[in-house]
């Protein structure tokens, strides 16, 4: 099988000091992994050289894509990482106000980007607005609000629907949780678990928190000071770490 | 069914052992030279007294906890040095694990957490929840509380929902911590029933049963993991 994803010796160096190196895997369609680590491990860096944000200074991220099958986005055209970004790929940020558009309906922001794929029928686009609404669980009647009128979680769970209504065969994700309450953080993990088994998603989850990636994720990795010092199945990590700083991490949670 | 020559489960010469780094790097072995075949329909109980690595040997099986040396052959693959997307796979499609502990997503109906095991491998919604829902019936658990997330249930209902969703699927290979434990005798009896009949169907069995008479009804043979034991340090 060919890995959706192949990262081969990314490395990304701020002046003097270093963003994360030598960070090679390969992701295989339907998989997800999680990268964890504490402020500054690098593990944003990584997904920002992964995503295209970044440019990484070594090192090669192969995309499987749908018809010139390989390619390394690190080194292909703009226009074709930004057909990507708009296509296979899907980026969920902390903030959902990274994400949406604040000044455009609900609806609005999930026609957008089938809009930029190219759709242009309006009665289909807004079905399929009122469908991702559905699927997220937000109510039809707010497909004309504007998502400043929207709770935390719920501007979340639109920031969702807008990155997975063009049917992205992979999707990263910062922090998708985080600064949600623990309720709200509960529905959305069950969401995207769903959403993940049945689109058959493959996902790169960037989070600080390990509940969240032992629910999620299939596959760890844990980085600390811009290394990967760990990686292995997430229970198996998470239950029987072998390096020093994941066994810090590991027992540093607190029990509920 | 007659046991074939090959095991579906094969250990071979295992060790195990912690380090922790945290705690001045102390170098805790806790098992070696573990060794043990199951064929297909054969149930094995492990015995030996708590903290003699019983718990650890199934984790170990299970890919849960990573081998320091030896092989872990489940139908061929050697768990102890697959990839962690191989183990994915043997545990969707080969080989199922029945812990004392059910962990959840929050919120998910107790259907679906039994079924989920079922579409994990592409069977269809509805006969995936029409086993569900028979297995849930079979194990006494309240149709009412169905559409409920177990989170909220009691002990015993947790284990049992735990039973019903490591039953779902037909796995080759199963492990089983204390299955029976503190069920009352009905649901007990329902439980033997479902590894008599795995065991019929051609599934190796390992299992950890405290509960003597049920460790007597359904394994074939025993093996102490004392046995597996570092010989003391020098």
């Amino acid at each position: 099988m060919t890995p959706l994803l192949h990262v081969n010796s990314v490395a990304k160096r701020y002046g003097a000091h270093i963003g994360c190196l030598d960070v090679s895997f390969d992701l295989y369609p339907g998989e997800v992994m999680g990268i964890v680590g504490e402020s500054g491990s690098g593990k944003s860096t990584l997904l920002n050289c992964l995503a295209g944000h970044l440019e990484p200074d070594e090192g090669q991220v192969v995309f499987d894509t749908r018809q010139n099958g390989p390619q390394d986005t690190v080194t292909m055209s703009e226009p074709e990482r930004r057909l990507l970004s708009r296509t296979d790929w899907a980026f969920v940020h902390q903030h959902a106000r990274d994400g949406l558009r604040m000044s455009v309906s609900a609806g609005g922001n999930i026609g957008e980007r089938l809009m930029a794929v190219g759709d242009r029928h309006y009665g289909r686009i807004r079905a399929a607005a009122v469908d991702w609404l559905d699927r997220v669980e937000i109510a039809e009647d707010r497909v004309d609000d504007r998502p400043t009128a929207f709770s935390g979680g719920m501007q979340q769970r639109l920031q969702i629907a807008r990155n997975l209504v063009t049917g992205p065969r992979l999707v990263f994700m910062d922090e998708p949780t985080g600064g949600l309450d623990v309720s709200v953080q509960a529905r959305l993990l069950d969401l995207l678990r769903g959403l993940v088994r049945e689109m058959g998603l493959s996902a790169i989850i960037v989070t600080h928190d390990l509940a969240v990636v032992r629910l999620l994720a299939d596959r760890l990795m844990v980085m600390k000071s811009g290394h990967v010092v760990e990686t292995g199945l997430t229970d198996q990590v998470l239950d029987d770490p072998q390096h020093a700083y994941t066994q810090l991490l590991v027992s540093s949670v607190l029990q509920v | 069914m007659t046991t074939s020559h090959t095991p579906m489960i094969d250990i071979r010469d295992v060790s195990k052992s912690f380090i922790l780094h945290n705690q001045g790097s102390a170098l805790i072995p806790v098992m070696e030279g573990a060794t043990l075949a199951v064929s297909p329909g054969e149930c094995v109980g492990l015995v030996g007294a708590s903290g003699a690595g019983k718990s650890t040997l199934m984790r170990l099986i299970y890919g849960n906890y990573l081998a320091a040396s030896g092989q872990i052959l489940i139908g061929g693959l050697d768990v102890a040095s697959a990839e962690p997307r191989q183990i994915l796979e043997l545990r969707r499609s080969t080989l199922g694990y029945v812990s004392q502990f059910l962990r959840v997503v929050p919120r998910v109906a107790t259907l679906d957490v039994v079924a989920e095991p079922l579409l994990a491998v592409g069977t269809p919604l509805e006969a995936a929840r029409d086993r569900a829902a028979t297995l849930l019936a079979q194990l006494n658990i309240p149709e009412r509380l169905w559409s409920l997330s177990p989170t909220t249930f009691s002990g015993g209902e947790q284990q049992r929902v735990n039973i019903a969703r490591g039953f779902a699927y037909d796995y080759p290979a199963m492990l089983l911590d204390e299955p029976t434990a503190s069920l009352d005798a009905q649901n007990r009896a329902t439980v033997l029933g479902l590894i008599a009949q795995a065991k019929a169907r051609g599934a190796a069995i390992i299992g950890i049963f405290h509960d003597e008479a049920a460790r007597e009804q359904v394994c074939d043979r025993f093996v102490d993991v004392s046995a597996f034991a570092p010989r003391a340090a020098a």
